[in-house]
């Protein structure tokens, strides 16, 4: 009889292994694109990153191999509230396994939040706030291309090095403009510079013209840009015509896209510096990607670091996943498996993903050409120093995640 | 105190495309009696047409200031006349809801082709430079904005409410039939002041263009702000419209100085306190 009984035991046991092992090889997989798709930041971000998913998906060669790779888009319009009700849709109805781009801090910590509460993933490529792997880090995000600390680090201290070493912010006035100026403050004290004042201007001013009267009459050397997008550019653009840059005070644009400088075209752009990880013309990797990427889009625009970031994190993901088997959907196993792994693709270069969940690469400092040393239409960055990843993004001693073991 | 002065002036650039903005809905409302909510992209549509004036047909910013506002009210009296011509008459929500779908379509197509960011358009050379006031650095393209943004307003009070032609008009809207009676053909009448509404519009979009980037969403950020000041001033009166615009723009550069993170919002907050206090605006009357 108990021979009989255990007998019937290992029966379901096996049967019940057999389906589990049948689930682990479950190879589908859903990635949400979560964007600004209508908006200011629509151009470093959204459709693009929509088609820098497509492109990894179709480079990962993984539908060849029996995976079933589907990709949703959606707008976020900047609004928190409208981020998180499309997520939880997509996580509790779509089963989304991913989301990636999430642009706009404010967005980014609110889903960060869900994400974790539904085990899911982000990669987040867009969003600037060093929060995501700081105070506010999760076992389900990693925060992969840049951050306001890395920003800080690279172009704050380099321009407090060449002279700079009294500044005035004009500050975005939501999460990320808040933690961009945070990090830049304190890497000028750091580095002996001193902070005169700072003006804070909602998100998506037109006119900033009262912001840079303060600016001027603060005889500050450095005029800290903490905003993004169509901000900083109408920034740029007034700023000349209220001759800031020719009554001896320096700009400094702490988060430019390329994008940005393509519409302020290189006479007004010329001679800004700033940090990015990605651009398009670094080496023969990125050129190649670019160059199929610009091909693909409706105004042949290279790719931002943003949907650079989109790619290069999927690649690493689907990396991952191929190795596990199968997608298990769940987040912080499959988080771990790529923290565990290093990263390795054509955009980024190699590089590693930190236990708090920074993705490390090599941070660029870049000056805007002059028109005269462009060589042609998205030819507009001058490399003129590099940061590796271990050194750009803050150390681990000064974290105070939790995911941090000390 | 110095800074006070700066902040003032700057306000009252800013008033200035306020003020040509709800003059033109003014205008449209007052004549038509239609809100017009197309009027940010109609705003929008002027400074892209400077733009390609400028890009592809080399036509230079002097020009474009006529070119592109009567090109853009030409489109303008088109969409009167397909469309907006068929709910004279209806509830106002109709034309509210007709002119708002407009808007979001002509944005959409904008930014499918052109993009968030925005397309660059430089300062006539003409027109570069500043100079020193003592108090402040003042470009020369802004003081010339505040001059000929003046003067355009002035202008157009004066026709609407000095002319015969205005006469006119204000009679049309009063009372159509009897107008008409008189043979005077008042469709045609309500066409041309829809274009000269738009028109307005598409003008500050060239004035705007040198100094915002060229965006689709550039009449999306600016056309709420308007209204408050259209509603603040009373709804469709003429001269209400400019003195609230220019108004309004000083106590927004004002708000800038004192405390930036309300700059947005003050503008509403006086809204509502006028609407709380005088229902029909500063300068409105009641219906009858």
């Amino acid at each position: 009889m108990t021979n009989r009984i255990s007998a019937l035991l290992l029966g379901t046991a096996l049967v019940f292994g057999a389906c589990s092992a049948v689930l682990a090889q479950d190879k589908t997989i859903k990635i949400g694109v979560l964007t600004d798709n209508s908006g200011l930041y629509s151009d470093l971000g959204g459709a693009g990153s929509t088609l820098a998913a497509q492109m990894a998906v179709e480079d990962s060669g993984l539908a060849a191999k029996g995976w079933k790779i589907d990709i949703v888009s959606a707008d976020h319009q900047n609004k928190p509230d409208i981020a998180v009700n499309t997520a939880r849709q997509w996580i509790d109805v779509d089963k989304v396994d991913i989301f990636m781009d999430v642009l706009n801090s404010g967005v980014a910590l609110a889903v960060n939040n869900l994400v974790k509460e539904k085990n899911a993933i982000m990669i987040n490529t867009g969003a600037a706030s060093s929060d995501l792997t700081n105070a506010q880090c999760s076992p389900n995000t990693i925060h992969w291309v840049y951050d306001t600390y890395m920003l800080a680090n690279s172009t704050g201290q380099a321009l407090v090095k060449a002279g700079g070493d009294s500044w005035y912010f004009l500050t975005a006035d939501y999460a990320f403009g808040h933690a961009l100026e945070r990090d830049t403050s304190a890497v000028v004290l750091k580095s002996g510079g001193k902070v005169i004042g700072t003006v804070r201007h909602p998100l998506n001013t037109a006119d900033f013209s009262s912001f840079l009267l303060q600016a001027q009459a603060s005889k500050a050397k450095i005029v800290g840009m903490a905003n993004a997008g169509g901000d900083t550019t109408n920034t740029i653009k007034q700023a000349s015509e209220f001759g800031i840059v020719a009554g001896g005070q320096k700009l400094a644009g702490l988060l430019l896209f390329i994008t940005d400088v393509h519409s302020l075209g290189l006479k007004v752009a010329q001679g800004l510096s700033f940090t990015e990880t990605f651009y398009w013309d670094l080496n023969d990797g990125t050129r190649a990607f670019s160059k199929r990427f610009s091909e693909r889009t409706k105004s042949k625009a290279m790719p931002s670091m943003v949907q650079a970031g989109v790619y290069s994190g999927l690649i690493h993901y689907f990396k991952a996943l191929e190795a596990m088997g199968g997608n298990s959907h769940d987040g912080i196993k499959i988080v771990e498996k790529m923290k565990s792994m290093p990263t390795d693709d054509p955009l980024f270069g190699k590089g590693s993903i930190r236990a708090d969940g920074r993705k490390l690469h090599p941070a660029y400092l870049f000056e805007v050409k002059k028109p005269s040393e462009s060589k042609g239409p998205w030819d507009y960055y001058k490399l003129i120093g590099t940061t590796p990843g271990e050194q750009a993004f803050r150390p681990l001693s000064e974290s105070v995640c939790a995911l941090v073991k000390k | 105190m110095q800074a006070l002065y700066a902040q003032l002036l700057v306000g009252l650039i800013n008033g200035s495309f306020y003020a040509l903005l709800s003059l033109g809905l003014a205008v449209i409302f007052g004549m038509l009696n239609i809100i017009n909510f197309a009027h940010g992209a109609v705003y929008m549509m002027g400074a892209f047409c400077a733009y390609f004036l400028l890009n592809v047909m080399g036509i230079g910013y002097w020009p474009a200031l006529i070119i592109a506002p009567i090109a853009v009210g030409i489109f303008g009296m088109i969409l009167e006349r397909t469309m907006l011509q068929w709910l004279s008459g209806l509830d106002h929500l109709y034309g509210l809801l007709l002119t708002f779908g407009l808007a979001l379509i002509i944005q959409g197509v904008f930014q499918n082709y052109f993009g968030s960011s925005g397309l660059p358009y430089a300062i006539p050379s003409e027109l570069q430079g500043g100079l020193n006031l003592g108090f402040m650095f003042l470009p020369i393209y802004r003081g010339w904005v505040v001059v000929f943004s003046l003067i355009v307003c002035i202008a157009t009070w004066y026709l609407i409410e000095k002319t015969r032609l205005g006469a006119n008009l204000r009679a049309a809207t009063e009372n159509p039939t009897l107008v008409r009676a008189f043979g005077i053909n008042v469709p045609r009448m309500i066409t041309l002041t829809y274009g000269l509404g738009v028109g307005l519009a598409a003008l500050a979009g060239v004035l705007s263009a040198p100094i915002n980037q060229v965006r689709p969403l550039m009449g999306a950020d600016l056309i709420i702000v308007v209204f408050a000041v259209v509603v603040i001033g009373g709804m469709g009166s003429i001269m209400g419209s400019i003195i609230t615009g220019f108004a309004l723009g000083v106590i927004e550069g004002l708000t800038k100085y004192f405390y930036p993170e309300a700059s947005n919002t003050v503008v509403f907050v006086l809204m509502v306190l006028v609407l709380l206090v005088k229902p029909t605006g500063l300068t409105g009357r009641a219906t009858t």
